[in-house]
């Protein structure tokens, strides 16, 4: 609290992206945690509330009549522009925020503050959710070519990786060692992936210490032992995913790659991938294509060309395409490294294993992807994505490239994932965030040592929870294009790889669709779903009255006809009615579409009298308004406001089409 | 003239089809008057039957004694066929090349297509003017339908029913015609029942560079204002270019006399800028390099998607002053025949969720395109493998699909059709069994009759069994105008469409 110089500043605006002559009027909060602007508009009081972690940038603009600017980039890519009226609150909210946006240690971080009111067994739980060991035994393994090793326990070879990993079983403890002292940070190579079809392994490590012309005979050892635990390949493939250039720059350093002719039976392969200063001045480069206001469709286009964006995504994905098929196709084992073999690297081969893997395109099996793949070993989650105070130039964004290249696969393969566009969005915001322990820390060492788990809540949990929100209503586990591996075109076109206007737009809701099929498409079956537990429900009460029908007819054999035709409106006096009506407009429920439900009374009564008698089915009301909600929205998108008529936004529409 | 006559090889045994994403096939290759078709003579293979019509370019290469002809269709495909022998892979070419660039129109297949399907209902009676003015005509007081082109003598692209205001007579309406290009005087284009303003089309005024005016075009125009009220003209054109316009006879409403009226002007490009954009954008598609490289900036070279927000935007302008602001509207570019009713047919896309049901949009394809005189016949001659640069072949039509499409891709749930009705409608307007998109309006549709010699396309689709593949399974009526985001970052290329190889 002691960075906050001023805690609240009124009669701030908040002005609209799209159409500058728009502002919100409101307040102004700071807290520890977040940013809060509260419009003053007595009908909407809408709120707007900012991490502070979420913050990239913060830049004060000149001040002019109205007031002073402040323009605050997040992270998860919104824009904010306020002015403040006065210059000094605005100077003051500036200070404070750079402070606030930048903790210089862990224990600032909103994750340690964060309560969402569980006890400390679901805690616990949470955390358990997701264990990489479970994962190596779905994979196969232990088994008589793997191994389960224990050389780095207490992290004492190599301090970012895990300490359980898989390696050759005729990879002794010896040649680990002497691999590791010949590798970048002593990664040395292990096992990210075994693919059991063909026993072929994605391995991963950083790279060799090879300068010139130094050879290491234990890691020519360790290689030749990933090979030979592939008894169906004679070749192993090494994939350094950097461009040849800057490869070979690093061996004046030491470093480099393998030299085919030392190591015995390798098939060497380099894939120009950029590194991280490139990926951050592309994506920079990209976001401010994404902020100019009303652009020409030649200048969006040349800005995304001349960011260079779409052709890095593209290079990561072809890295991940040819890992995946030389694994599948080939049957040949793969070890994949750049330099460190932290980016990349785990970019390539989480590309390759969902490519490969159905269960990675599962919700649960993607959160055991991202926990293996970066988590585990040691993606430096801190450094690249700013999480304290740091070197600015350990930026970057490379889990997001992942997640783009999950996005443009979804794209590709609309049936093939369990879990919607929306998931991916809220795990790049959380990876920003710090609201949850999992990406604190550049490595497992370090987050033992804070006690992550004993001191925050796990993301996963959170998300688990909430599952439903996540599903992608097409997915077919068992459609032949989607089990097994994911098979992309042998010729991919160019225009393959799209724009994420769902990501880098995503705070921008004019720009981005009316109306949500996902979201559709879920009201419609949680309907269905409803629908038919009434179904059942009505006709468990049916037998029921069946047999009290059946009881009374035998004492007062003729007295109950007249009620026979009373049909819906008496259901109320439940044994009064006549079960033969009942049955015949029930059954035809569930084939309905909601649109026609509105318009059939039949319906909509029994409805009314279910809600009457049975509380848990009146959410089935708020359903339907859930699917008009869907149908409309104001032009500038403000809000969605499902309005007849939007009729508010007149000043927004004539900026949007007038200017452009 | 017999078909005979041109075609010099009929039948070649052992000829390879290949195609992009199928396997290549071997089989027998014949010819006849209005199809090519290639049959493996198997049982469960696909067989190919293009019709020449929807030839747009080939291609003849030789190796050795092989043969290849390289097909290019106006929906965009590229096939090859390897033909053993020289003379033979000659004969079939030259056969192809004149097939498909016959000049008769009544020797077109339309012409000699017997339907296998029995006809429920006869789409050529489907969309009687009368009847969509019959729509109307319980909201309507101040309109009428006149016949006063109905012998196609006042305006030779208009059809012979058309709706203008009740209090303008058929006589000043022949007035009128003779100050607007090409005859098309002012007519209802849309009703909007929320606010009884209303969007009219016609071609340009000819007022010359002595500042002509015709006090009848000025009596109609003003006589669909509310007192009071003012309306906007659209002129499709930037004002540089109407300014030109003046010197060959043409022009635009000058404010004076016009007071009631405000003139914006927008830039809707036209012609063989059209065309030029789709050639760029077709060629950017099929390169095969597999390189993002370039990619972006060929796609932004091609201009097409620029086309494409102008065209939108446009339209969402329209919608907006008409929705918006109550005003009427009335819309023209130099002929009335191309951008005007791009624009006035995605404005009522926008505002009128009837024309977001597969009849509705059905109605407004009629008659706002087939109808209002769009010249198909001309438009879609070529496609986007010609190099013939014809000045009156554009793609406009497609243009118009591509901004539904954009549309529909941000309202998923607001239409009752998908995106295969539209391709299917691209593919019929290039090339057709049926007679509906064939001459370039009513007048030539009457003289060839159409109606009587050839099948209307809306006979077909109207079945339960064909609606099915074209029925958006996702579909809620939605009662609201719906405000698409012309930014750049919302609109897409239409690659199932742009680039048939992904099919």
């Amino acid at each position: 609290m002691e960075h906050i110089r001023t805690p609240k500043v009124e009669n701030v605006r908040l002005v609209d992206r799209i159409s500058s002559k728009k502002a919100a009027l409101g307040t102004l909060y700071l807290t520890a945690t977040h940013v809060i602007f509260v419009e003053t508009a007595p009908d909407t009081r809408k709120e707007t509330w900012i991490l502070h972690s979420q913050i990239a940038t913060i830049e004060k603009q000149a001040t002019t009549a109205t007031g002073c600017p402040l323009l605050i980039r997040c992270k998860n890519f919104q824009l904010l522009q306020l002015i403040i009226p006065q210059e000094r609150d605005c100077h003051d909210v500036y200070i404070s925020l750079i402070r606030l946006a930048r903790p210089v240690k862990y224990e600032e971080l909103y994750c340690f503050s964060f309560n969402p009111k569980l006890d400390r067994e679901e805690r616990e739980q949470g955390w358990m959710l997701i264990e990489l060991s479970e994962e190596y035994k779905r994979m196969g393994l232990p088994n008589e070519y793997w191994q389960l090793s224990d050389v780095n326990r207490e992290y004492r070879i190599c301090d970012s990786y895990p300490t359980e990993l898989y390696v050759p079983k005729s990879a002794t403890a010896h040649i680990i060692v002497g691999s590791s002292k010949f590798r970048s940070r002593r990664r040395f190579p292990a096992l990210s992936y075994y693919y059991k079809d063909n026993h072929a392994s994605i391995c991963r490590s950083s790279q060799p210490l090879s300068g010139f012309s130094a050879r290491c005979l234990e890691d020519e050892q360790m290689l030749q032992a990933i090979r030979k635990a592939n008894p169906g390949s004679d070749f192993l493939y090494v994939v350094d995913t950097r461009p040849k250039l800057n490869a070979m720059a690093n061996r004046a350093a030491g470093k480099g790659y393998e030299n085919e002719d030392n190591y015995s039976n390798i098939k060497f392969q380099f894939i120009g991938i950029e590194n991280i200063h490139v990926m951050r001045n592309s994506l920079q480069k990209m976001l401010e294509v994404c902020e100019l206001k009303s652009p020409s469709m030649s200048d969006f286009l040349w800005g995304l060309e001349n960011s260079g964006w779409l052709r890095h995504i593209k290079a990561i994905m072809d890295a991940g395409i040819f890992i995946a098929k030389a694994v599948s196709e080939e049957g040949a084992s793969v070890l994949v490294h750049c330099s460190d073999g932290w980016d990349r690297t785990a970019q390539v081969c989480s590309v390759a294993s969902l490519l490969l893997e159905p269960h990675y395109r599962t919700l649960k099996g993607f959160m055991v992807l991202i926990e293996k793949d970066w988590i585990s070993f040691g993606h430096k989650f801190t450094h690249r994505y700013g999480n304290l105070d740091g070197d600015p130039r350990e930026i970057s964004p490379v889990i997001d490239q992942f997640l783009e290249c999950v996005w443009q696969l979804m794209e590709q393969f609309p049936c093939a994932f369990e879990f919607n566009e929306r998931f991916l969005i809220h795990i790049q915001h959380h990876i920003y965030s710090c609201q949850f322990g999992n990406f604190l820390c550049n490595s497992q060492k370090e987050r033992q040592e804070l006690q992550i788990q004993e001191r925050t809540y796990s993301l996963w949990a959170h998300l688990w929870k909430n599952r439903a929100d996540y599903l992608n209503p097409l997915f077919r586990a068992d459609h032949s294009q989607t089990r097994g591996v994911l098979h992309l075109p042998t010729a991919p076109c160019n225009f393959m790889y799209k724009f994420w206007n769902g990501m880098y737009n995503r705070f921008e809701k004019g720009l981005q669709p009316r109306q949500s099929v996902t979201d559709y498409l879920m009201a419609v079956k949680e309907e269905t779903q409803q629908l038919e537990e009434e179904l059942e429900a009505l006709e468990e009460r049916l037998e029921k009255i069946q047999k009290v029908q059946l009881n009374r007819t035998k004492v007062r054999s003729k007295q109950s006809e007249p009620s026979k035709h009373s049909g819906f409106s008496t259901s109320d006096n439940s044994a009064a009615n006549t079960p033969q009506d009942y049955s015949g407009n029930v059954k035809s429920f569930p084939s309905r579409s909601p649109s026609q439900g509105d318009e059939d009374s039949a319906l909509i009564l029994t409805q009314d009298n279910l809600k009457s008698s049975d509380p848990d089915l009146s959410a089935n009301s708020d359903q339907e308004s859930g699917v008009e909600d869907l149908s409309c929205r104001s032009p500038s998108g403000g809000e969605c406001v499902p309005s007849e008529d939007s009729g508010k936004d007149r000043d927004s529409d004539e900026a949007v089409f007038l200017t452009a | 003239m017999e078909f005979a006559e041109l075609i010099k090889t009929p039948r070649v045994d052992n000829v390879v089809l290949h195609r992009p994403f199928y396997p290549a096939v071997e089989g027998t290759l014949c010819l006849t008057g209005h199809h090519l078709i290639l049959s493996s003579r198997q049982d469960n293979t696909e067989e190919l039957w293009l019709l020449h019509s929807n030839i747009d370019a080939i291609d003849k290469r030789f190796v050795g004694p092989l043969g290849t002809i390289i097909i290019k269709c106006k929906d965009f495909r590229i096939i090859q066929l390897d033909i053993p022998g020289m003379e033979e892979c000659l004969n079939i070419a030259s056969s192809i090349e004149a097939l498909s660039t016959l000049d008769s129109i009544t020797l077109m297949y339309p012409f000699f297509y017997r339907p296998m399907f029995e006809v429920i209902e006869d789409g050529w009676h489907s969309f009687l003017p009368e009847q969509e003015f019959e729509l109307y005509s319980s909201t309507i007081s101040e309109w009428r339908l006149s016949y006063v082109n109905k012998e196609f003598s006042v305006c030779p692209s208009y059809p012979p029913a058309v709706i203008v205001p009740k209090a303008i007579d058929d006589d000043a309406l022949r007035k009128v015609a003779t100050f607007r290009h090409g005859g098309r005087f002012p007519v209802l284009s849309y009703y909007h029942k929320k606010n009884g303003m209303v969007i009219m089309r016609s071609g340009q005024p000819l007022t010359g560079t002595n500042g002509r005016r015709c006090k009848e075009d000025e009596k109609l125009i003003n006589a669909t204002l509310r007192a009071g009220k003012r309306g906007y003209i659209i002129d499709t054109r930037p004002l540089n270019i109407a300014q030109q316009a003046r010197a060959k006879g043409g022009g635009f409403e000058q404010e004076a006399h016009y007071p009631q009226w405000r003139r914006i002007h927008k830039s809707i490009d036209r012609y063989h800028i059209l065309q030029e954009s789709l050639i760029k954008l077709v060629e950017s598609c099929n390169d095969q390099t597999q390189n993002m490289d370039r990619w972006l900036s060929k796609l932004e070279a091609s201009n097409w998607l620029t086309h494409i927000k102008e065209i939108l935007t446009t339209a969402c302008l329209a919608a907006q002053c008409l929705d918006r602001e109550g005003a009427s509207i009335l819309i023209h570019g130099t002929e009335g025949t191309d951008s005007t009713l791009q624009v006035t047919s995605l404005a009522q896309i926008i505002l009128e969720p009837r024309s977001r049901t597969i009849r509705g949009f059905e109605a407004l394809i009629e008659r706002e395109w087939l109808q209002a005189g769009h010249p198909f016949q001309q438009r879609c001659a070529q496609s986007a493998y010609c190099n013939s640069k014809q000045k009156w072949e554009s793609p406009v039509f497609l243009l118009f699909l591509d901004c539904v499409w954009q549309i529909l891709r941000q309202f998923p749930c607001s239409f009752e059709f998908n995106e295969n009705f539209l391709i299917m409608l691209f593919e019929h307007a290039y090339a057709s069994q049926f007679g509906t998109f064939l001459g370039n309006n009513e007048s030539e549709r009457c003289k060839l009759k159409l109606q009587q010699k050839t099948m209307s396309l809306w006979s077909w689709v109207n079945r339960p069994s064909e609606l099915s593949k074209f029925t958006n399974p996702l579909f809620e009526a939605n009662n609201l105008v719906i405000w698409p985001s012309v930014a750049p970052q919302s609109l897409q290329l239409w690659e199932d469409s742009e680039a048939y190889l992904l099919k």
